[in-house]
């Protein structure tokens, strides 16, 4: 089922949506945000020159930066008393950065959770637990207000006390799970270890993922774990907080609700635009926007996009799967690394479980790069030599992936940190 | 007379292997043999148990990681040449023997072996007269 009939217009219908809503948001953010408005003035652009969708390019950027800088109210495009809700991402470093909705903002919101909740295949029968934590984070309540827009059963758990969860879970005979990929796989492993199967014990069917990025491997061993279809959003709280896209059933990428969103690819370090299909860093600008519309705002986060029309019926783009984070890169030994790699390489052999930690250190003002990873359960192996072959093995393919020789630690299964929120793999104690 | 061997991987960490003898003494699962060899960043530990089956579930569950495969034991007279004719037979058949450990009480020696074709092994030493215990006869 498809929700909305945006979801699948002609690609010149949509234009023609998405630059009257570019202009206005424009004008919009022009008049009411002095911040942005300076910005423009410096680069000599004005609202009228807005005319085609080509013309965003002329836009400057906006950033994260600009959020912490103009914390906590100084973008905001609307006189206060229109803010009926805040929410704040965590700020690793100094001040979080703060978002704002004004009412029609919380339904628009409740309408893209809506759209992705049903391309994902949830319908009125199902029970959702959502196991998100409530409170300043967007994930749950955006979850949470979409889903019962959709006419779906809400049951918000929140996130921890896992050993309820699945109780509450079992005698409700909950369907789908909204988490994150790593609490989905924590919740696995203490279902097994107090003795539940997931797949026979329990009616969970589908999964909505999202709050951080996983592997394809990921995603299979949830689903082989909880024999469920594990699906994934996309959102950023910055731009309303999950929502802004989402997997359909054929898991062909993640539909973007572009009359929503306006999605560009561009070269991290120079800016320039670049063609669909390459990789680059995902940028978007808000077109419906009230409280804080952004303008070419540089989620850091590097994908494709792919514009031909999805076998769902869809004809919005498609994301790639997020290949790793322009924030996330580390620097070892002056070479570039995404822990998205480290996951790639560890989840391609079974004999490792999916949890692993890189931990970077400096040892006589030299880099040091530890990679600690758990056995599974189950030992394929018997004898000393097979167990240095599958050593070996790894070191070699984490040498070619990454190009750097990483100190290999494999550990006991279940010994590494587990989370109920985004999962913490680097540790850089440089 | 195939017998059930686990396999643990202990991390080089100290109480990894007191967590093993706690799990299994706590549950009534008596240790037959043993063995242990480490380098210096990880051991494995062989056993040979009571309940092979229970074992195994209950050291997965206690967060380790464990292996369970087919070995050989046999039984020979506690005496010069015995284990070189054992020996000798299986690499006339050909057959390769991967690791071994043994213990001897009284009049007898036990040796615990894991070859490259258990059934195979067994044939060739019943054939040639020479003595395999089955699981319930360690002790």
């Amino acid at each position: 089922m498809i929700w909305s009939n945006e979801e699948s217009l002609s690609r010149s219908e949509l234009e023609k949506i998405q630059v009257e809503k570019l202009k206005d948001t424009v004008a919009h953010v022009y008049q009411n945000v002095e911040f942005f408005r300076n910005k423009m003035q410096n680069l000599n652009v004005r609202p009228e020159d807005v005319k085609t969708l080509d013309d965003l390019k002329k836009l400057p950027f906006s950033t994260k930066e600009d959020l912490r800088v103009n914390y906590p109210f100084g973008l905001f495009a609307v006189p206060e008393n229109k803010v009926v809700r805040l929410h704040a991402s965590s700020g690793t470093t100094g001040k979080p950065t703060v978002v704002g909705y004004t009412q029609k903002d919380i339904d628009n919101w409740s309408e893209l959770i809506a759209r992705i909740v049903t391309m994902a295949g949830a319908t009125v029968d199902d029970k959702v637990q959502i196991a998100f934590k409530y409170g300043l984070f967007t994930g749950a309540f955006g979850l949470h207000y979409g889903l019962e827009k959709a006419g779906i059963c809400v049951i918000p758990t929140s996130s921890g006390n896992t050993e309820k969860q699945l109780m509450l879970m079992k005698d409700f005979g909950t369907t789908i799970l909204v988490s994150t990929p790593s609490y989905a796989l924590h919740m696995g492993e203490i279902a097994h270890s107090l003795g539940i199967d997931p797949k026979t014990d329990l009616k969970i069917r589908l999964g909505l993922f999202g709050g951080e990025g996983s592997s394809e491997a990921t995603r299979e061993k949830i689903q082989k774990v909880w024999g469920m279809l594990a699906t994934e959003n996309y959102g950023l709280s910055e731009l309303i907080g999950p929502g802004v896209a989402g997997e359909c059933t054929h898991l062909n990428g993640m539909h973007i609700s572009e009359d929503f969103f306006l999605p560009e690819i561009i070269n991290p370090k120079t800016g320039e635009v670049l063609p669909p299909g390459e990789k680059g860093e995902l940028v978007i600008t808000t077109l419906n926007k009230e409280a804080l519309p952004l303008i070419r705002y540089r989620t850091r986060d590097i994908t494709r996009l792919f514009y031909e029309p999805c076998s769902c019926g869809r004809t919005t783009v498609r994301m790639e799967k997020i290949s790793g984070r322009s924030d996330d890169m580390l620097i070892v030994k002056g070479v570039n690394l995404f822990p998205t790699q480290v996951e790639e390489v560890l989840s391609k052999f079974d004999a490792l479980g999916p949890h692993y930690e890189i931990v970077i250190e400096k040892h006589n003002y030299l880099d040091s790069l530890e990679i600690k990873v758990e056995l599974n359960e189950d030992l394929s192996i018997d004898s000393y030599q097979e167990f240095e072959r599958l050593e070996q093995n790894i070191k070699h393919e984490l040498r070619v992936v990454l190009g750097l020789e990483p100190k290999l630690n494999i550990v006991n299964p279940r010994t590494l940190q587990r989370f109920e929120g985004k999962a913490k793999r680097v540790y850089d104690l440089r | 007379m195939i017998i059930k061997q686990l396999t643990v991987f202990l991390e080089n960490k100290s109480g990894r292997l007191s967590e093993v003898t706690r799990v299994l003494g706590e549950n009534g699962i008596n240790i037959s043999a043993l063995s242990i060899a480490d380098t210096s960043e990880y051991g494995l530990l062989r056993l040979i148990v009571s309940d092979g089956a229970k074992a195994t579930e209950l050291l997965k569950k206690n967060g380790f990681s464990v292996n369970l495969t087919d070995v050989i034991c046999l039984n020979v007279k506690h005496e010069p040449g015995t284990l070189h004719d054992a020996i000798k037979t299986l690499s006339d058949a050909g057959i390769d023997i991967e690791y071994m450990y043994a213990y001897a009480v009284g009049d007898n020696a036990a040796v615990i072996m894991k070859v490259s074709d258990a059934k195979e092994a067994i044939y060739i030493l019943t054939q040639n007269n020479i003595d395999l215990l089955k699981s319930h006869e360690i002790k």
